[in-house]
């Protein structure tokens, strides 16, 4: 059990840190650049018509879709790359090349394809949430210890069943892993997709108040939104971490 | 009573680079009857873990034949179940799963009933819902041993299977073999580097020599349970034992 003042710790640093921004604010004199206390006026302000809900709802739809696409194929492609040597040598190099462009580098290719609806975030999403997943169960899966597939071999276990029940289980925590890096890279790449042209989500919400008569508060309140959810994400996919069935890798 | 293990003139010898081999085993045979424990001492490094390897069908041989419950050893099956020091319970299911999980596809009520009949036998009815990483060194073990005799293997291979317990556990894990031994009988084999165990648990201890790996000498352990190390029959034969492995001076 962690002592109080160590619990109290993060609340503290968070309460320095607005003091901070609060000071600073009020010594540079500054009129454009919101005090926190603005910033909070501002949420409540979007938050009162529904207006704020709306574009969280959205940024969440889109994240929901492109990262449960990513990882429905990003899994089964990471287990099949980390099994056979042969998917391996094959896939990995264009797997490798095509990692390392950013997602925001994909923009002009994602509007000249999917136009400016929903499918252009979603189809950013999922390319950034994609190789973090690949990547993790590939590494997951060769990590498997050999004793437990020799033992499966020993039941009689072979084939698509060994796959499913042991190899898959056995790369699990390590596949989590890639899972919680997805989701934080999904929700990182969001925000930035939804810059370009769309009427909804917490990205238009941040261009949208600049635009619209430079309300600094609306996009600091916007920002801090996206920050919470993100914790928020991380924190359910942390627990994920700590089923049974995954964290057995961490217990010993 | 009929051979469970029949393994005739058996070579192995692993490839080092295009101009040496390193020859294991050449012409290696050895039978086990029904029921029967034997124990494998040798130096280590000698081989005995490739000679499981082979009867168990992980490796195959160069040369020879090798049987286990009248059937030929094509490649690792459930007629000859291996147990090693490292353990390789499922970490990811409880207790319970690791049981019913190597019987899938038998019918519910049977598998159901054996999973139950094995972990009472090896005294962890009270940790059914357990994941393995909530159980002991030994209770591991335990539960190693239960999954193996679930699927009603003819042949159980130990390979050090007590070898990363601490003593204590070790001495308790022996009495657990020998009882359920007698509640069960199963055909074992055992490899281990402590003579203690080989004579308290054996019915047969063969002696091996270093590779390529022969048989020194088969002692028959004709000492009734439960055995004590301090019997002077024990004595002597750990003595001649530990001789024959030139762990003592002649």
């Amino acid at each position: 059990m962690p002592s109080r003042a160590s619990r109290a710790s993060p609340y503290l640093v968070v309460a320095i840190l607005i003091a901070t921004w609060w000071a600073v604010v009020r010594l540079s004199g500054t009129q454009i650049f919101p005090g926190p206390w603005e910033v909070v006026l501002g949420t409540i302000a979007l938050a009162k018509d529904g207006v704020l809900l709306h574009h969280i709802a959205a940024s969440l739809m889109r994240v929901a879709v492109g990262y449960l696409g990513a990882a429905a194929l990003a899994i089964p492609l990471g287990v099949a790359m980390g099994w056979s040597a042969v998917a391996y040598r094959a896939l990995n190099p264009v797997i490798q090349m095509l990692r390392p462009i950013s997602p925001i580098a994909w923009i002009p290719l994602a509007i000249l394809w999917f136009g400016v609806g929903n499918a252009s975030p979603i189809f950013l999403i999922f390319l950034s949430s994609f190789f973090p997943m690949v990547v993790g169960t590939i590494a997951g899966v060769h990590a498997v210890e050999r004793h437990y597939i020799r033992a499966a071999e020993n039941f009689g276990i072979t084939g698509l069943p060994l796959l499913r029940h042991v190899v898959v289980p056995a790369a699990m925590a390590q596949i989590v892993t890639g899972m919680r890096i997805g989701l934080g890279v999904a929700w990182l790449v969001v925000v930035a997709a939804e810059m370009v042209a769309i009427d909804s989500g917490l990205g238009f919400l941040i261009i949208d108040s600049r635009n619209a008569g430079n309300r600094y508060d609306l996009v600091v309140a916007a920002m801090v939104i996206i920050g919470v959810i993100g914790f928020a994400l991380d924190v359910l996919m942390r627990r994920v971490e700590r089923v049974d069935s995954v964290k057995w890798r961490y217990a010993r | 009573m009929p051979a469970d293990i029949d393994a005739r003139d058996v070579w192995k010898a692993y490839r080092l680079d295009d101009a040496r081999t390193l020859p294991v085993l050449e012409g290696f045979s050895l039978t086990v009857a029904q029921h029967e424990l034997v124990a494998l001492v040798g130096p280590s490094g000698c081989g005995k873990s490739t000679l499981l390897d082979l009867l168990a069908g992980f490796q195959r041989p160069d040369r020879g034949s090798i049987a286990v419950g009248g059937q030929a050893v094509r490649g690792p099956n459930r007629n000859g179940i291996l147990i090693t020091q490292r353990g390789a319970v499922f970490p990811w299911i409880s207790a319970w799963r690791n049981l019913t999980f190597v019987l899938d596809g038998m019918p519910e009520e049977e598998k159901t009933q054996r999973a139950r009949h094995y972990l009472e036998l090896v005294g962890l009815q009270d940790f059914l819902s357990a994941f393995p990483y909530q159980l002991s060194g030994g209770m591991l073990q335990r539960l190693e041993l239960a999954r193996a005799l679930v699927v009603s293997p003819d042949v159980l291979y130990m390979d050090e299977p007590f070898g990363s317990l601490d003593a204590l556990t070790r001495l308790r894990m022996r009495q657990e073999l020998l009882r359920i031994r007698r509640e069960e009988p199963q055909t074992t084999v055992l490899v281990t580097h402590d003579v203690d165990e080989a004579i308290a648990l054996a019915d047969r201890v063969v002696v091996l020599s270093e590779r390529p790996m022969r048989v020194t000498r088969i002692v028959e352990i004709a000492i009734e349970h439960p055995r004590s190390m301090a019997d002077p029959r024990a004595v002597a034969l750990k003595d001649s034992i530990l001789r024959d492995l030139g762990a003592i001076a002649e």
